[in-house]
């Protein structure tokens, strides 16, 4: 029992007498029932280990375990908080919408402003007209945000409610009340694509909602556009406005969450930061367009190159190649030579990457997440001598990922004892694991179970974190950014090396202070 | 090259609609020489079948739920060239041509099948199937609107002339009078309008006076009175429409004039659908419903 003058966590409490004497009945209890052969378990738990299991395990169909991607309306309403005073407003059922917030929240550790218009059996039945009529005249009224980014659940998607003429019918029927305020919507059925396939649905929904005709545009040859795409690392947010801003101050970003999930102790504010509203209309009339995640912006891209008939450019600006890329890009699209202070940095970096390389060569990982976060880590990995061995995208794209991931890959004098593996989920990393081991496994907090399975590290980069704090404060962008991966893995790597060589008079002749 | 052109065909089930959706737009392309997509948005899919000579296409979404996803589809697994004169290569008879798709969907009594058009849809827009050669893009819709998936032709953006297939008996009124509600509530926020009531004939009493009625009452006309024929449902067992089968009949001349008048269509009218007591009346008036003492409502036949 807890002690009020004491209080322990779940940790300390479950240790104490009276609830290990629960836990040992409960044991036995099932045990000795004979509902739990425990040798058999051993066996079977053994077996998931092998060859054998994994060949089953890979042709599974029918079923994802450990799903290492989210769903459309969560990427929707990252896209939408990077603009100003926005409220993503999800039409559909509320569960969702807590799922949404709590998952951002807990690896932000910051509040998540998201309403959801709780559609419930009867507007399954008749549609949910009603419930958008009266949800956006609520959140207007109660949250004054300037623009009402809505996105839409499975359950608004499958009876099929048309946002398009939802949205013209609640502005008609609000007396006037939502005649000030931007109304932008995306269709985001999760049974399609993942989070960055909402991401990408709702940042062009924006655009092009909040754009004019391509007949009113009016070319303004200094700006240029930045889309971050489904950035998780808020530190790579300022990185990338750092960088642009030594090119001019006319570069944009468009969709900055970076201080929403940022804000400061005091009085608790709604909305913090955004790309303007004005920038976001002007947005048609920049000279160019530069989205630092491809495949989280496949749809946006569309309506930018043929639509706007504006130049677009991918760059990835993970690792040194990746920001070296996207560095020239600016420069050739400014007209301006690249600044002193970047130089510095990249040197700095370069100098780092000697330092640490001997510790990262030769190292194998397995690495998963979201299609360009992949791109942009697995190219860094190689660039220090790392082995990708396994390079697992549950959310790949279709079209061209592969081909592009291969050729980073190829870049590797290991290439052929590389793998890739597209919409594969984490129970098939786990046999992976134990039939092809790694060194060390990098990605997102659900490894963690793989790490307690198979020994192997986990280097914690990715999204989302939610054991570990602060992280995504940092960059992974940028020359500075790659410093902090560069940082993190290497560490990482001596950690497990000391833990390697601890043992007295047996491993410690490498016990070594100096590294 | 004329603006691609969107068009719906709605109707109650087993009205023929799918039939005279076929041969009217065969006669289309047979005539006028037209290039048309047909997007079938009915689960029996039999929406291209004539067009085709087949029993019935795989459609989108029986493809993809064998391919696993519909993103694993390609354009070519799922639109099929028309047969005989109707394939684009095929110039002989006529310039136009026709590409077939059908949504497909679940089995009676499972799953949804308005979430299978909207699905197929997307599917086409995305991978581009509307491309710029089409005159017109047309979508045969399974009987009312049911659910908010097969209102999706007529969302903003997608069809924007509905053509109505009914006849002269009660019930193809009150489901022609129903989609015209369905229509009223999208064409209140967007481009969607009714083009016309087409009437499949049965040969009932009156039915040309009663169909031209509805059609003024609901605000629109009836754009053609398709006489009853043999030649539909003979050519119908060969797989074929009508202009291919006996292209010089009378039959194969009607869906010539109603491709004419289709193609030439310039009222498009947001409908006025009747209330029930007002659609009574008028089913009254021309004796297909009869006046019913008050007392009399709920009694057995001996009773009464």
């Amino acid at each position: 029992m807890q002690d009020i003058e004491n209080i322990v966590n779940g940790q300390k409490l479950f240790l104490k007498p009276e609830y290990q004497e629960v836990l040992k009945n409960k044991k036995e209890f099932e045990g000795n029932m004979g509902s739990v052969n425990p040798a058999k378990a051993e066996e079977i738990s053994e077996w998931t280990k092998s060859w054998d299991y994994r060949e089953k395990n890979l042709a599974r169909e029918a079923i994802t375990v450990n799903p290492a991607k989210a769903c459309q309306p969560l990427g929707a309403i990252m896209a939408g908080l990077g603009f100003e005073d926005t409220m993503p407003y999800v039409h559909g059922s509320h569960g969702c919408v807590a799922y949404f917030r709590s998952y951002f929240t807990r690896h932000f550790k910051e509040p998540t402003p998201c309403v959801s218009d709780s559609m419930s059996e009867s507007a399954a039945v008749f549609g949910g007209l009603s419930n958008m009529k009266d949800g956006l005249r609520n959140c207007n009224a109660m949250y004054k945000p300037k623009m009402i980014a809505v996105s839409t659940t499975c359950m608004a998607e499958v009876i099929g409610d048309d946002l398009n003429a939802f949205v013209i019918g609640a502005k008609e029927d609000a007396e006037g009340e939502l005649d000030n305020t931007v109304i932008t919507h995306a269709h985001t059925p999760s049974f399609v694509g993942s989070h960055i396939t909402g991401y990408d649905n709702m940042m062009k929904s924006i655009l092009e909602q909040l754009s004019p005709e391509r007949s009113e545009k009016v070319l303004n040859e200094e700006r240029i556009n930045i889309i971050p795409g489904f950035e998780p690392y808020l530190g790579s947010l300022a990185e990338i406005k750092e960088i642009a801003k030594l090119f001019g101050d006319k570069i944009v970003m468009i969709g900055d969450h970076e201080e929403q999930w940022n804000t400061g102790a005091g009085e608790y504010k709604l909305y913090a930061g955004g790309t303007t509203l004005d920038n976001a209309k002007t947005a048609i009339n920049a000279k160019a367009t530069i989205s630092l995640q491809k495949y989280s912006t496949v749809q946006t891209a569309k309506t930018i190159k043929v639509k706007w008939k504006q130049d677009y450019a991918a760059c990835n600006p993970i690792g040194l190649g990746g920001t070296d890329e996207f560095i020239m890009k600016l420069s050739e699209l400014t007209g301006k030579d690249v600044p002193e202070e970047l130089n510095v940095q990249r040197a700095q970096l370069v100098d780092a990457m000697q330092d640490s390389y001997p510790y990262m060569h030769g190292k194998k990982f397995a690495i998963y997440g979201d299609p360009d976060f992949l791109l942009g880590l697995v190219s860094f990995i190689v660039e220090m001598g790392g082995i990708p061995t396994h390079v697992l995208c549950h959310n790949a794209p279709k079209k061209g990922w592969e081909d592009d991931m291969q050729k980073i890959i190829d870049k590797s004098p290991w290439a052929s004892e590389c793998q890739i593996w597209p919409g594969k989920d984490l129970w098939h990393l786990r046999s992976l694991l134990f039939t092809e081991p790694v060194d060390f496994l990098i990605g997102n907090v659900y490894g963690k179970e793989l790490y307690r399975d198979t020994g192997i590290p986990l280097i914690r980069i990715g999204f989302p974190i939610f054991d570990r704090h602060h992280l995504h404060r940092y960059s992974i962008s940028g020359y500075k950014g790659a410093l902090n991966l560069l940082t993190w893995i290497t560490n990482a790597i001596l950690d497990q090396l000391d833990e390697e060589t601890k043992e007295i008079g047996k491993t410690d002749f490498f016990f070594d202070c100096v590294r | 090259m004329a603006e691609l052109r969107q068009i719906a065909f709605y109707g109650k089930g087993g009205i023929g609609k799918s039939t005279t959706s076929q041969n009217t737009l065969a006669a289309m392309c047979h005539y006028y020489g037209k290039k048309i997509l047909i997007v079938g948005c009915d689960p029996k899919a039999d929406s291209t079948r004539l067009i085709l000579h087949e029993k019935a296409q795989s459609t989108i979404m029986q493809l993809a739920s064998e391919a696993g996803t519909v993103e694993d589809l390609e354009l070519e697994d799922v639109c099929k060239p028309g047969a005989g004169e109707f394939h684009p290569d095929n110039t002989d008879i006529t310039e136009g041509y026709i590409n077939c798709t059908e949504s497909g969907g679940p089995e009676p009594g499972v799953g949804c099948a308005g979430r299978g058009v909207i699905t197929a849809i997307n599917f086409l827009e995305e991978e581009g199937a509307y491309d710029d050669d089409l005159d017109f893009v047309s979508y045969d819709v399974l009987g009312d609107v049911v659910c908010g998936g097969f209102a999706m032709p007529i969302r903003e953006g997608k069809a924007q002339e509905i053509y109505i297939v009914m006849s002269g008996e009660m019930m193809a009124m009150y489901a022609a009078n129903n989609i015209s509600k369905g229509i009223l509530k999208y064409a209140n926020t967007g481009g969607v309008r009714l083009a016309g009531l087409i009437c499949n004939a049965r040969m009932t009493d009156k039915e040309y006076d009663l169909a031209k009625h509805l059609a003024k009452q609901i605000g629109t006309q009836m754009i053609h009175f398709v006489p009853r024929s043999n030649h539909v449902q003979r050519a119908e067992l060969r797989r074929m429409t009508v202009v291919e089968f006996a292209p010089n009949s009378d039959q194969a001349f009607e869906y010539r004039e109603l491709a004419r008048k289709i193609i030439n269509n310039d009222l498009k009218v947001i409908p006025k659908p009747l209330e029930m007591d007002d659609l009574e009346a008028l089913l009254m008036e021309f004796g297909l419903e009869e006046e019913v003492e008050e007392e009399a409502i709920g009694k057995k036949a001996e009773e009464a």
